[in-house]
């Protein structure tokens, strides 16, 4: 009997085995349901933090700045940046589309170790529950800062070491999905399925792979000490026992300025499944692109410093990391002129996942160009620690990751879930989106460079116009975000049917059923072919 | 085939030389000797420990990664695996060398 003559498996979104429910969803090894497992936990996390920002940005209004206290205030920029950080941007796309369409993209009927996949969700978990334990146990929630700064972190009689462990969990969870992504990729595609013909994406979650094997162990080590320190009193750190606060912040950053690419490379590879095939034409210059991906993973691993310019760094390393840095935004910028050179003379066809991707572009490179500022640094004196830092990483973070997952769930909810949303719902959410976001952290880099500071509870009343119109943006941002996902779960309970391939895509996630069965292909296919080949390109 | 555990077949060519029990000892005594000799060096002053740390760690360090946790008997796509990690060390190195040496 031929593939074509077996009958199709159920969805996985069927239970087929003993277990049924909830528990079959909590004991599934199935890449696709720990995805979405994933995406659940993480939009609930992510909605917790937008919640904390809008009431960081309520008490900045004049007539709201007594809502809470300073310390609470503390509190609440940590909580924010953790939970952000943590719990959502850097397991964000690899954690969800990473393990939902990896192995489809590459022609496998799993990861390589799908256990091994299932207790690194149970470790996020785990580290997301001691982290959200901190808050409320011991002596208040940590007011550190997301970055636990030495010597106030070892000091500081808030609850850093408990929430310093969660994140200890946090890097574990990640470090387990990178060796599995790795493995998959150098094990499992399907024959034919060569390095030069695996999709961009393939591309992007493997360099951020290595980045999480190879930097979060530096950051779970340095969390270790900082534990140690503060529990047992060992001098590493502390300048009063000989220790050095720098030699902290070099390896907290040697981990997380690497972390940020964690952040953006798999946003940038779900960006470049997005393009070709709304323009209907292959990738322009899938080795530039595919080579970008592991040189930002290379150089971008070594330009931490360029966080600690102004905490007492020699010159000569201060000169050397200024120029690494203005490096690294190269193979960013590579592509970016791939993207819109992939644009340029396609067919367009302009629906939402290419409206968010688009944003995507455009966020990014004022994010990406107030980075490139920011790495010299005759500004970055000017403006460190003021709100145009704050500003800058949320055009990257949010403007970027943030709406590359917007766009890359947009583009595989159909495939994912086998519903189809209301288009005209999702543009409608758009503009309040973009408006908001703009009026809330453009306003952030203007405030930056008049020279309000970061983390501040009360502010000068010179600062008090941009203040309003960020947190007046603020709630706009919210409503948009609001429309997004009820658009979204709308879709979910009561939206049509989705066909199989609702876009015109070529890759191997649109030649299965929506949503896809288990174990993904009846038959592990055989490729013949480019990723993005698109026969009427070879007509025309 | 997933869950299967891997034949030597599967491993490459299966059948590693094992070097006996004696090369272990060796080595076991040089790690010893090695240590006594660390010791006795930071009797000598901080600058004579540092020293004693740098120089004769990385050595005992390379004799468990050769004999011990077999890499002198893999292919040579191990041995240069570990190669780059040991390169990635040391730019890291050389990179924060480049504030606490000019400071």
């Amino acid at each position: 009997m031929s593939a074509q003559d077996t009958p199709l498996p159920p969805s996985y979104l069927v239970d087929t085995g003993s277990r049924k429910g909830l528990l079959a969803w909590l004991t599934s090894t199935d890449h696709k349901r720990i995805g979405l497992l994933y995406l659940a936990s993480m939009l609930t996390f992510f909605f917790v933090a937008v919640g904390i920002g809008l009431v960081m940005r309520l008490v900045q209004l004049t007539a709201f700045s007594h809502l809470i206290t300073a310390e609470t205030y503390n509190a609440l920029f940590t909580v924010h940046g953790v939970i952000m950080v943590f719990l959502f941007v850097v397991p964000g796309l690899p954690a969800v589309f990473g393990n939902f369409f990896l192995p489809i993209l590459i022609g496998a009927k799993d990861v390589a170790f799908p256990r091994l996949n299932l207790a690194s969700w149970y470790f996020y978990m785990a580290g997301a529950t001691v982290v959200i334990t901190a808050l409320f146990t011991g002596h208040g929630a940590p007011d550190t800062g997301w970055t636990f700064y030495v010597p106030f972190s070892l000091h500081t009689g808030t609850n850093v070491s408990l929430a310093v462990f969660g994140a200890f969990l946090l890097g574990f969870s990640s470090m387990l999905t990178g060796i599995n992504f790795i493995t998959t990729i150098h094990r499992l595609r399907a024959p034919g399925m060569h390095w030069f013909r695996m999709p961009l994406f393939c591309w992007a979650t493997y360099s951020t792979a290595w980045i999480q094997l190879l930097a979060t162990p530096i950051l779970a080590i340095t969390l270790v000490l900082v534990i140690l320190e503060r529990v047992f009193g060992i001098g590493i750190f502390d300048p009063t026992k000989g220790g050095d606060p720098l030699l902290y912040e070099h390896l907290f950053w040697i981990y997380s300025h690497p972390a940020v690419y964690i952040m953006i490379l798999p946003a940038m590879g779900a960006i470049t499944e997005i393009l070709p095939t709304f323009a209907q034409r292959p990738i322009f210059g899938y080795k530039a692109i595919a080579f970008s991906s592991m040189a930002i993973a290379g150089v971008g691993s070594l330009v931490w410093a360029h966080h600690m310019f102004t905490s007492g760094l020699s010159q000569f390393a201060v000169m050397t990391f200024s120029l690494l840095t203005m490096i690294v935004a190269v193979p960013s910028a590579i592509k970016v002129f791939n993207w819109v050179s992939t644009l340029y003379k396609g067919s367009i066809d302009f629906q939402p996942p290419l409206l968010f991707a688009l944003t995507f572009i455009f966020l990014f490179c004022i994010g990406g160009l107030t980075g490139v500022m920011l790495g010299a640094l005759a500004v970055n004196v000017h403006v460190h620690d003021t709100y145009f830092v704050v500003g800058h990483f949320h055009y990257v973070m949010f403007g970027g990751t943030g709406m590359a997952f917007f766009a890359a769930l947009l583009y595989w909810f159909p495939k994912m879930f086998g519903k189809m949303y209301s288009k005209k719902a999702i543009y409608a959410s758009w503009f309040p989106i973009f408006i908001g976001f703009n009026m809330l952290y453009f306003t952030m880099l203007v405030l930056g460079v008049m020279g309000m500071p970061r983390r501040y509870f009360h502010h000068l009343p010179r600062f008090d116009t941009g203040h309003d119109i960020a947190t007046v943006g603020s709630w706009i941002l919210v409503l948009g975000l609001v429309m997004f996902f009820g658009a979204l779960v709308h879709a979910l309970f009561k939206g049509e049917k989705a066909e199989d391939n609702p876009w015109g895509g070529v890759t191997l996630e649109w030649t299965i059923p929506s949503p896809p069965p288990q174990e993904n292909f009846q038959e592990i296919p055989t490729i013949t072919t480019e990723a993005y080949h698109f026969p009427q390109e070879e007509i025309g | 085939m997933s869950d299967s555990i891997l034949t030597s077949s599967e491993h490459g060519d299966g059948s590693i030389a094992h070097p006996g029990y004696g090369t272990f000892v060796k080595v076991w005594i040089a790690l010893v000797v090695l240590t006594g000799l660390l010791v006795l060096m930071s009797h000598f002053g901080q600058s004579s420990a540092v020293w004693g740390l740098l120089l004769i760690t990385p050595v005992k360090a390379w004799l468990v990664f050769y004999f011990f946790m077999h890499l002198k008997y893999e292919g040579p796509l191990l041995k240069v695996v570990v190669l780059v990690t040991l390169g990635t060390l040391l730019i890291f190195f050389a990179l924060l060398f480049s504030d606490v040496a000019f400071r």
